[in-house]
């Protein structure tokens, strides 16, 4: 037996690209688990996977779209969401789900975040929070901490970080939440229910980069800087997304935001209806 | 298929902008993204209204990256899809211009040239961004670009993009300029059953069968959406035929790089269009494109009347640029005058293969048309009178 | 509520659900995650080492994993997971 075929033998290997294979990931990478929650929640769900798309940018976490065994877009650096609204008002009958990273969603691809949660499109997104720009090889970001090293603060990060749920919110995304990748089960149920809700919904997930960031702000191996989520993770529920805090002592997790909004999708197609009447009485 | 709210068969007094917007709708056109930006804003705002009455889609984005990608996005979804723009944006949509060529994403970007570098002259037309549209994205791959000079071809040509980009999967340029966009002109819309439309190519073979990269004889692979059942892969890195990134195999990128830039070489004789006046005994030959053609062609009538062989190449085609013809051409005349509204971009071509052919150049910025008698002086000049 | 108490589930010896652990062992990058959550302390690593140069987990003894699943999950190379086994004695 080979080893793809013993991975075909994964409960969720239908989902994936098996064939692709072992992923690219280094160890202890937090992406793997934020693709292996994400591929669970759509199992659990039992979605119509023809009907189901993935759209991600340019970084680590980008080559998500890659291995999920659905039809999918690895789009250019910071447009994952742009393009995504593209897919899902030309045919709202998909499921579209964004699978991207800080550094592209939030620097490069920040007006388009803000923009696609003030419309409130259909769709959900995810973001690989490891602080820094993983896949070219540690710069910093919109969410690198205060006096963090990276290979473009090598004298300490001098700018302030986003609160990413903050900014998610003030945007007017109907869903917000934040976990760490120590939180499996919590971060594959807050997916479900964001995939089964309608409207823009944004979900945070804080996610080891042992190999550059971590390496570089001494946070030890991977299963050290899990160890840590453990210890400082708090989880508030309904907690005020803009007094989420995410410091050296403390990480804030939860459901912050869960409100109803007329999407985008629905306001247009009450336009609709109303045009067509008007248009058919001559 | 398309039913007459989509055309508005008839005779119109229209602007060359909504004339562009209504080709699109009858081309069956069903997404417009777009952001406004002046010559181009008419289009938008036509689509604003008209898209929602064809059952179409509009949506506003927050910039033209933006626009760029979800027109992208759309196509993939299944939909004929168009922006258009002015220089500004279209400066800002090149690197996703770039994703729809590697993701060969059929779609239409409508570029209504105004004055330039920068911010330049909003409100004055030209055709600054020729060499834009061909060398606009980095690396190396075709592109369509249509050049429309009045404001029936603002129609006419909106429709050729469309069968264009879905017949070659690729982003198409309907590269019009201020002047063109702003125009009222009197415009004949056909019924629909005269209008011809192409339909993208789809796979003939179950899923697990397809390749979405692998393609046909005419070097265009047949496309699958999303939500059809394909489970297709889109990267904007080099892939192969499975769509699969391949980044360091010098064998994948080459092949899949050069056929990018082949799909456009083999097919050229399909795609482009040129129009001749009077060139049959012609010692003098205008090549011209966009607006200049028609002042071009009052030129060489006047030195007909005055006793010169002049006469007039027109070129609908852009890109991929027509060699063949031109290259006829340099044969049998003495001179070859190419009026544009620039400091000189499509006269590099036109010198690259007219080869020994003097060719001059009349260079036009600022937003002033060139006159037909500036043309006739050129003509005269060229033919040593 | 402290934040360990809810991050690792409450330790109950008993069975959650009758599974058979798989590990593909040349897909483990040794991140220990599996080891060190694992609420029953089920595994340790192996003697072996898979094409990567590092020892893949291993069940501690047979029947020491209740079937959690946490640690498939958990593995972020998908070298984990559970195979529910049949319930043979209820067809007989
Ligand atoms: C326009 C553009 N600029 C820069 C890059 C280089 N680049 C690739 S990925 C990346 C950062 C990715 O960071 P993030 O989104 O946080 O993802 P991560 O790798 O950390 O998962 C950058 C700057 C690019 N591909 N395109
Ligand atoms: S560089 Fe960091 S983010 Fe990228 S795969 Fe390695 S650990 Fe993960
Ligand atoms: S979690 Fe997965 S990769 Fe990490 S040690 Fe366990 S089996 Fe190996
Ligand atoms: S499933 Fe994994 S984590 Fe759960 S008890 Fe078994 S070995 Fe431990
Ligand atoms: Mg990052």
């Amino acid at each position: 037996m080979t080893v793809i075929q013993e991975f075909e033998k994964h409960p969720l290997a239908k989902y994936l690209r098996a064939e692709r294979f072992p992923h690219i990931w280094c160890e202890g990478c937090g992406d793997g688990i934020i693709l292996h929650c994400f591929v669970k929640a759509l199992d659990d769900l039992a979605v119509d996977i023809d009907k189901f798309v993935v759209v991600s940018g340019i970084g680590c976490i980008g080559r998500a779209a890659g291995y999920v065994k659905c039809d999918s877009f690895h789009t250019t650096h910071g447009r994952p969401i742009a393009l995504a609204t593209g897919i899902k008002l030309a045919n709202p009958k998909l499921t579209v789900a964004v699978l991207s990273g800080d550094g592209d969603l939030f620097a490069i691809g920040g007006n388009h975040f803000i923009h696609a949660a003030r419309r409130n499109v259909d769709l959900t997104v995810i973001c690989s929070n490891n602080f820094n720009y993983g896949m070219t090889g540690g710069q910093s970001g919109p969410t690198t901490p205060l006096d963090s090293y990276t290979t473009t603060t090598p004298y300490g990060n001098i700018e302030h970080p986003f609160n990413l749920v903050h900014l998610a919110a003030a945007a007017g995304s109907v869903y917000v939440a934040r976990w760490t990748v120590l939180h499996v089960r919590r971060l594959a149920e807050s997916i479900k229910k964001a995939l089964r809700k309608k409207g823009f919904k944004f979900i945070e997930v804080i996610s080891p980069c042992p190999e550059i960031y971590g390496r570089r702000n001494k946070l030890g191996k991977a299963i050290d800087i899990m160890k840590l989520y453990r210890q400082i993770s708090e989880i508030r529920h309904g907690y005020d997304p803009a007094k989420a805090e995410i410091t050296r002592e403390k990480i804030v997790v939860g459901e912050f935001i869960d409100i109803e909004k007329p999407t985008y999708g629905e306001l247009l197609q009450k336009q609709f209806i109303k045009i067509q009447q008007k248009l058919s009485e001559g | 298929m398309v039913s007459q709210r989509e055309v508005l068969t008839g005779k119109h007094l229209m602007q060359g902008d909504v004339a562009c917007a209504e080709g699109a709708i009858a081309a069956g056109c069903k997404f417009f993204a777009g952001y406004p930006i002046t010559p181009a804003t008419e289009i938008a705002e036509r689509m604003a209204r008209r898209m929602i009455e064809v059952n179409g889609m509009f949506v506003q984005m927050e910039d033209e990256l933006a626009s760029m990608a979800a027109i992208i996005g759309a196509s993939w979804a299944g939909a004929k899809a168009m922006t258009a723009t002015s220089g500004p944006g279209f400066s800002l949509m090149q690197e996703n211009i770039g994703l729809a060529v590697m993701t060969e994403t059929p779609c239409v970007v409508v570029n209504v040239m105004r004055g330039a570098p920068s911010t330049g002259q909003p409100t004055e037309g030209a055709q600054q961004d020729v060499m834009q549209s061909k060398w606009g994205s980095h690396g190396d791959y075709s592109i369509i670009a249509l050049a429309p000079a009045s404001v029936q071809e603002m129609f006419d040509l909106t429709i050729e993009c469309f069968n264009l980009a879905e017949t070659y999967r690729a982003p198409t340029f309907l590269l019009a300029d201020g002047f063109t966009g702003h125009l009222w002109e009197r415009v004949v819309i056909p019924s629909p059953e005269e209008i011809k439309i192409v339909e993208r190519k789809k796979p003939v073979v179950s899923p697990d069968k397809y390749m979405p990269f692998k393609p046909d004889e005419d070097l265009v692979p047949p496309m699958a959406c999303f939500g059809e059942g394909y489970c297709v892969h889109v990267t904007g890195l080099t892939h192969d035929e499975l769509g699969y990134p391949k980044t360091t195999d010098p064998k994948v990128q080459h092949k899949l790089v050069n056929r990018l830039c082949e799909k456009m070489r083999k097919n050229a004789n399909r795609i482009v269009r040129t129009y001749e006046s009077m060139l049959e005994d012609a010692e003098v030959a205008v090549i011209a494109y966009g607006i200049p053609s028609r002042a071009s062609l009052n030129a060489v009538k006047k030195a007909r009347e005055s006793g010169i062989k002049a006469g007039l190449l027109r070129l609908v085609t852009v890109w991929p640029f027509p060699e063949k013809q031109i290259e006829e051409l340099a044969t049998r005349v003495n001179a070859i005058v190419v009026p544009e509204m620039n400091c000189g971009q499509i006269v590099r071509e036109v010198e690259r293969v007219a080869k020994e052919t003097p060719v001059h150049l009349l260079s036009k910025i600022g937003g002033e048309l060139h006159s037909p008698s500036e043309i006739f002086e050129a003509i005269r000049r060229a033919a040593g009178i | 509520m402290s934040a360990s108490r809810l991050l690792t589930p409450v330790v109950k010896r008993k069975k959650l659900a009758d599974v058979e652990w798989n590990v593909i062992e040349d897909f483990c990058k040794g991140c220990s995650f599996c080891i060190e959550f694992c609420p029953v302390d089920a595994l340790e690593e192996s003697d072996r080492l898979n094409a990567k140069g590092v020892h893949p987990p291993k069940l501690k003894s047979e029947d020491a994993c209740i079937g959690c699943g946490l640690c498939e999950t958990l593995c972020p190379d998908f070298a984990i997971y559970l195979e529910k086994k049949e319930g043979k004695g209820d067809k007989e």
